[in-house]
């Protein structure tokens, strides 16, 4: 059988290609704008020691791309902007956003802020845990739903409160539960 | 082009409470029926920010008769355009009720909730268009800027909020124009401007509220600021979770590019500002200053120590000044109106208004703003209504997790910075919970601890190990197995991590224990020596439940509910719950149509 080398790297670059647009955006300018820019004064921008900071916002836009960070983007990332992939690892799981496991294709966020808390959020986690299978920060095996909880989401008013993607649902009890799963 | 004169215009809050609660649909229902009913030139139809009345939410006001319809929906507005906006017939139905006359109130005005409160931050939320400009420079907008820029210089702008006597509105209350005056005094190249909008303290709206309401006001404040400390570059640094906020902020900084009041030579008095957005990542320690700059660099959000500070050595190193959302948002303010103006409203050492978000065990959740020296009993029980249900207060929880929970004796407390720090809580970001009867102070402390151990970014010890060694003691008590001295342990632990935290987020991790130890203390003593929950929250300590025989009706409804078959009928069809098996879940008393269980 002939080696696959070759095809398993045409495939890493095909899969990259969504992550090469998303860094074009991110060019640093090249030398001759350097020298340019350093004559305005305009500097802070090309700093090797800023490049870092579009980190964030890169792996922000990666993962809305690819729905987590898989190991070969996050090296990909950490070779364009000149960082260890340590460095990358750090960030990544420093911030609850960042996730290194494939996620469901819905993001339930169960509220758990003081107001949620006190009007019953923890019976609408309950509910959904046991409706859909998994525990709090967990994924359903068919990736149809991912169950996560935050802190609040600021909608205190509607408490208790979820989030299914960017939709809010307010005011819940655990029996209306199963119906707006149905929704999905 | 000419904007068309229009004879009413209906204004649909579309804040995160209204539009969860079905605003959205709302306006495109109301632009039917109005196109419908050929009144597509008369009336126009505008989205506005939130009017703090989440409660009664979605909120729908038609000017300039200023009637104020609540709870609105879809199937309501065929009616409401046919008999108010056809046939100038208010919709009584609609109307807000006050709660104990039931007497209907048509006008903003009237109502108790607005009528204690006196917006300056909020002048504009639920009164303009956040996505067009021109309202809010209708309104005022960018003259403040206007004046800063071209008949003040930095100096000037600085004495003036000094004057003012501002305070940051984030949390800690440190004056605003000294904070402005340290940085315009250090001598760099580059100066950079901050707006924290990373709004974390669960409870707490008022900060996402005004950006998706007046998103203009935060960057005409931070203009001003920049000017002031002589900074060309700024950040706003918001919550990824607060997507409404972002886009609106995001359409605001373009209009303001687009009408000159950010880029190069504004005014044209040569002065060049710049702004940028940048998401948070999710972490509460972020909120932190010097965290925070650390997370725009692009590094993990963790504390460094202070000095020096961020007024001296901030971002990248450069001298910049961090203010919070509220505090930008009075800024306008006080240029426009002048110092006297506004120190004139509020305390002697706490001058202004501040906006509180109220939730809880509470009838007007919402948003408000009061002067500060407004007692709690006039926002809790006059502007909030009082509390649901016929429970009695319990407790007022001010300032997130970093705060305490004040009793019922301190109700008449007048509120300001330094009063709240007297009885062990703090302003914080100006969240404000309510807890009644049925709510159990030692599972309130446990879970603001369990957030912030959460949180803990783990850098410096005592906040790492420590929160977590006192949700260990907390977890105990609640779990029944509680032992004498977890009382004296929690505060000799809570003092400890005060005192040598390295940020705010340690060293106020313990406030809400050792405020409710210090006002609640037989509540823990309870759970501690008798193993009993007073509030009866805490399951394991519950007590179990037990069915009344003269209420009994022997439906059966509580032995199908109950998880662990615990309840089981006898011969004489009467149910009984047996103890041994009994966890307390409170299935049974849920499922009972008569009331008839209990819980002993």
């Amino acid at each position: 059988m002939a080696c696959q080398c070759d095809n398993e790297k045409k495939n890493i670059e095909k899969y990259l290609q969504p992550l090469e647009e998303i860094l074009n955006n991110y060019q640093v300018p090249a030398e001759s704008d350097i020298d340019l820019k350093k004559k305005k004064k305009k500097d802070s921008e090309i700093d090797p020691l800023t490049k870092k900071k579009f980190l964030i916002p890169v792996l922000q836009e990666a993962q809305d791309e690819y729905g987590y960070l898989p190991e070969e983007v996050l090296k990909r990332i950490a070779d364009f902007l000149e960082l260890s992939l340590s460095e990358v690892y750090g960030v990544v799981t420093f911030y609850t956003q960042f996730h290194l496991q494939p996620r469901g294709k819905n993001i339930i966020r169960i509220c758990m802020g003081t107001a949620c808390h006190v009007r019953g959020g923890s019976q609408i986690l309950n509910e959904m845990e046991e409706q859909l299978g998994i525990s709090s920060g967990e994924t359903t095996d068919n990736l149809k739903f991912t169950l996560e909880t935050v802190a609040c989401i600021g909608a205190c008013g509607l408490a208790p409160v979820i989030m299914i993607n960017d939709g809010t649902y307010g005011r819940l009890t655990p029996d209306k539960v199963p119906e707006i799963l149905n929704e999905y | 082009m000419k904007d068309a004169v229009y004879r009413s215009h209906v204004l649909v809050c579309t804040g995160t409470g209204c539009s969860s609660a079905g605003a959205d649909s709302l306006q495109v229902e109301l632009e039917d029926q109005i196109a419908q009913h050929d009144l597509t030139d008369e009336i126009k139809v505008i989205e506005t920010g939130c009017h703090g009345f989440c409660e009664k939410g979605p909120i729908v006001v038609v000017y300039p008769e200023g009637v104020f319809y609540c709870e609105v929906g879809k199937k309501d507005i065929a009616e409401l355009v046919e008999e108010h906006l056809l046939k100038g017939r208010v919709l009584e139905d609609l109307l807000y009720r006050e709660p104990v006359t039931e007497e209907q109130i048509p006008s903003y005005h009237d109502i108790d909730f607005y009528k204690k409160q006196q917006r300056i931050v909020l002048a504009n939320c639920g009164k303009i268009d956040p996505e067009n400009i021109d309202e809010y420079i209708a309104n005022n907008g960018y003259e403040a800027a206007g004046i800063a820029l071209t008949k003040m210089d930095p100096g000037e702008v600085i004495s003036e909020v000094k004057n003012s006597g501002l305070r940051g509105r984030g949390g800690g209350g440190f004056p605003t124009g000294n904070k402005w005056e340290f940085a315009y005094n250090t001598k760099s190249d580059k100066k950079y401007i901050v707006c924290n909008a990373d709004e974390g303290d669960p409870g707490a709206f008022m900060d996402r509220s005004i950006l998706e309401g007046d998103p203009h006001r935060i960057i005409e404040g931070m203009l001003i600021g920049a000017y002031a400390i002589g900074a060309d570059e700024g950040y706003i640094y918001i919550r990824a979770e607060y997507p409404l906020a972002i886009k609106r902020l995001e359409k605001a900084l373009s209009q303001a590019r687009e009408y000159g009041f950010l880029g190069s030579d504004i005014f044209g008095s040569g002065f060049d500002f710049e702004l940028h957005i940048k998401k948070g990542a999710g972490a509460f320690v972020c909120g932190e200053e010097t965290a925070l700059m650390a997370s725009i660099e692009g590094k993990r959000g963790m504390p460094s120590p202070r000095p020096p500070y961020p007024a001296q050595k901030g971002l990248w190193d450069k001298p910049t000044n961090i203010n919070n959302v509220e505090t930008f948002a009075n800024i306008p303010y006080i240029i426009y109106k002048g110092a006297e103006s506004f120190n004139s409203i509020g305390t002697e050492n706490s001058t202004g208004t501040k906006v509180f978000a109220l939730t809880g065990k509470i009838k007007n959740t919402g948003l408000l703003e009061v002067p500060m020296g407004t007692t709690l009993r006039e926002v809790i029980f006059d502007i909030g209504g009082g509390l649901t249900g016929d429970n009695e207060f319990k407790a007022v929880q001010t300032g997130g997790p970093s705060g305490g929970c004040i009793p019922a004796g301190y109700l008449d407390l007048e509120i300001d910075y330094d009063s709240l720090l007297e009885v062990g809580s703090m302003m914080g970001s100006g969240g404000m919970v309510v807890m009644d009867e049925d709510t159990c102070m030692v599972d309130v402390a446990r879970f603001f601890l369990d957030f912030t151990q959460s949180e803990s970014c783990g850098k410096c010890t005592p906040c790492r190990e420590g929160t977590k060694r006192m949700l260990e003691v907390l977890e105990r008590i609640c779990g029944g197995k509680g032992a004498s001295g977890d009382i004296e342990l929690l505060e000799e632990l809570g003092n400890h991590i005060k005192d040598t935290s390295l940020c705010g987020l340690g060293q106020s991790a313990p406030n809400p224990i050792l405020s409710t130890i210090n006002y609640f203390r037989e509540e823990y003593e309870a759970h501690i020596e008798d193993k009993y929950c007073p509030a009866g929250v805490c399951p394991e300590l519950a007590g179990a439940y037990m069915i009344d025989e003269e209420g009994c009706v022997a439906c059966g409804q509580c032995a199908r509910a109950c998880p662990v078959d615990a309840v089981s009928v006898q011969d004489n069809e009467i149910y009984v719950i047996d103890e041994d098996l009994c966890i307390s879940c409170g299935a049974c008393e849920e499922a009972c149509p008569v009331d008839a269980v209990t819980q002993g």
